[in-house]
């Protein structure tokens, strides 16, 4: 086993496949010679070069547009938004050109691009740069949407999605960059489409994406002092969405809660929700629970942040409301 | 290179045919729509030939084009065989994307044509992208990027400019102005008429052009593309044309006069300014442009039938081409 940082195996993930791919290519705003706003490019200028390393004007609709143009023509761009926030401005380019046009055009145009970058809260920065955009993009048809939690999720994940031949909607998080985890096997490309159970439990069945996991997980840890087993899920993949894994979970457990940062309002959660009632409606021996952000645009002050957004107590009450205890 | 245009009558005569076809297609894209075999947006080229048909003749089968909505006349020139266009715009199996595009996207990447885009402006970044990837894979190749000046005035034309000019990328920018944005003449909406401007603050060089005349579309257009295939960076083309039909099929234009129109039609026609220059010359007779008529009116009615006789999709096709399956087919 060897420690690493999710900020590395991103990192990792890109160099490995710019040498094993020419076509695959960087290109954001400060991932050269700043070596990235999160320093998540560290190293890649230096190795590859300017060709493949490209710093980009402060112009997020022009360069997606531009990078998924040369996805289009047959390059393999990693396209990094500083952060989700600033891809709004570029989200035409993402849904009409990127998603679409496969469709359009009968099968002809590709677009295989990774838009990576990282998504959700970060820490005090307030409204505007604190948005969980999972369910905009999964909601659209030509997108595949994953959400890596370890580093693990988040080298495996990277090397295939620059191996999809899809524009890949790729979902980090600020705040698991600097957090280490044992990784395995370093050369491991996961299956795009595959949740991965994190912890096992036979009481109630916990499913989140990206940092939620780490709600899930502590969460799990105060139920276990009470008695109660909780199965955690961690999705890495929100679209296409591996239900079978949940509602095989949820045969064993009969119940579940869904923890997300995003607002629950037509969020990721109540689609697995829907899903589960469609496909596991006879497993369910209470109505599924939802924790994830308070309804409101995210606010700056300590208090309200933390009050804002989803906590280990909350998944623990929700745990107990389902499984009445 | 060849000979200047101005010398070469079996080019002048083949920009003739072309520009007619074009024409006459579109003619017949009219009537169908009228008659309810074509739905939805339909963006007719009437009266704008000489800028598609003079332009393409200056770039190689292997570079690229890409557009917006209005693309029909694109596509024909770049060699789709006009019965896949027509029946991608009646919405049949056959048609150059399994009529699942339409009217507004033609693509066909075997002759590198991009498209077909619905979004104003939005093919603007997109071509640039194919002009970097040209110059990525070191690669002599250059990109058309055509858009109207009602798109000139988006703010992700400026960004793309703004890259293209610093990454000195093989693209030209074609500024397709005819003069109304849907319903809003050019002094309406731009502040700053003269639109081969437009790109000076970026370092890209600007021409205006009669893009009336083919001829001078034509010259305009060599000269370009050999630049900025000798790696200039971008360049950039106002054509100033003029669209005979509405914005769309739908639009009953109120915001000009029939006389306006008929004015343009009479003295400044791409197709008869040709015509007139060819039998002035004695370069072409008038058993020959008989010829050529008969020829283009026989391509678009066959190209109508096949248009109208096709079958609709399978339904099957409804769920495939949304994913390309890791296995590379499409699913």
């Amino acid at each position: 086993m060897v420690e690493m940082t999710v900020r590395q195996a991103l990192r990792d993930a890109m160099a490995e496949e710019m040498r094993r791919d020419d076509r695959v290519l960087l290109i954001g705003e400060e991932v050269a010679e700043y070596q990235g706003a999160y320093k998540v490019s560290q190293g890649l200028l230096e190795e590859f070069g300017a060709d493949r390393v490209i710093d980009t004007p402060i112009t997020e609709h022009g360069f997606a547009g531009l990078a998924i143009g040369a996805a289009m023509a047959g390059l393999r761009p990693i396209n990094e938004f500083m952060t989700f926030n600033f891809a709004m401005q570029a989200m035409d380019q993402i849904i009409n050109s990127a998603a679409k046009t496969l469709y359009m055009s009968g099968g002809q145009v590709r677009c295989p691009i990774v838009l990576r970058g990282p998504n959700g809260a970060a820490a005090r920065v307030a409204a505007q740069h604190s948005q969980d955009y999972a369910s905009w993009f999964a909601h659209v048809p030509g997108l595949k949407v994953i959400a890596p939690w370890s580093a693990t999720d988040a080298k495996g994940l990277l090397k295939a999605a620059v191996r999809d031949p899809n524009p890949v909607i790729f979902l980090e998080n600020e705040i698991l960059y600097g957090v280490s985890f044992d990784v395995g096997d370093e050369d491991v490309v996961l299956d795009i489409g595959k949740a991965a159970i994190e912890r096992t439990g036979r009481d109630v069945t916990v499913v989140g994406y990206s940092i939620t996991v780490s709600r899930a997980l502590e969460a799990a840890g105060i139920l276990a002092e009470e008695g109660v087993e909780a199965e955690v899920i961690n999705l890495r993949t929100i679209r296409p969405l591996d239900i079978a894994t949940i509602i095989d979970s949820i045969a064993r457990t009969n119940r579940l809660v869904m923890v997300e940062e995003g607002w629950a309002f037509a969020g990721i959660g109540a689609e697995v929700i829907a899903a589960v009632c469609h496909g596991g409606f006879d497993h369910l021996d209470a109505p599924p629970a939802r924790v994830s952000a308070a309804d409101v645009p995210l606010p700056y002050a300590a208090n309200l942040e933390e009050a804002a957004l989803p906590r280990a107590d909350q998944v623990v009450r929700a745990v107990r409301e389902v499984c009445y205890v | 290179m060849s000979a200047a245009p101005a010398d070469d009558p079996a080019l002048l005569v083949d920009f003739y045919r072309t520009m007619l076809l074009v024409r006459r297609f579109e003619e017949k894209v009219g009537q169908m729509y009228g008659m309810g075999l074509i739905g939805g947006f339909c963006h007719l080229y009437i009266g704008q030939e000489a800028v598609v048909v003079g332009m393409d003749a200056a770039i190689r089968a292997d570079d690229a084009v890409i557009t917006s909505y209005r693309c029909h006349a694109h596509a024909l020139v770049r060699g789709i065989p006009p019965a896949a266009i027509m029946a991608e715009l009646t919405g049949r199996g056959t048609g150059v994307s399994k009529g699942k595009g339409g009217s507004m996207h033609m693509f066909d990447m075997e002759r590198g044509f991009y498209g077909g885009h619905g979004i104003v402006g939005a093919q603007v970044p997109l071509g640039a992208g194919i002009a970097f990837a040209q110059k990525y894979q070191k690669r002599d190749n250059v990109t058309l990027i055509f858009f109207g000046e009602g798109a000139a005035n988006q703010g992700q034309v400026y960004e793309t400019f703004n890259m293209a000019s610093l990454w000195k990328l093989p693209a030209i920018f074609v500024i397709e102005n005819n003069q109304y944005a849907m319903g809003t003449a050019i002094r309406r909406a731009k502040a700053g008429t003269e639109l081969c401007h437009r790109g000076e603050a970026f370092g890209i060089h600007g021409v205006q052009v009669d893009g009336m005349d083919v001829v001078a579309v034509h010259e305009a257009s060599r000269d370009l593309v050999a630049r900025v295939r000798d790696g200039e960076g971008p360049m950039l083309v106002e054509m100033q044309t003029y669209r005979y039909r509405g914005h769309s099929m739908s639009d009953p234009v109120k915001y000009r006069t029939r006389d306006e129109v008929q004015k343009v039609r009479e003295r400044q026609d791409p197709i008869e300014q040709l015509r007139a220059r060819l039998v002035e010359s004695g370069t072409i007779d008038d058993a020959a442009l008989k010829a050529i008529d008969r020829d283009v009116k026989k391509t678009v009615a066959e190209a109508a039938e096949h248009a109208q006789t096709s079958p609709e999709p399978d339904i099957s096709e409804l769920m495939t081409d949304v994913m390309v399956d890791a296995d590379g087919g499409s699913a």
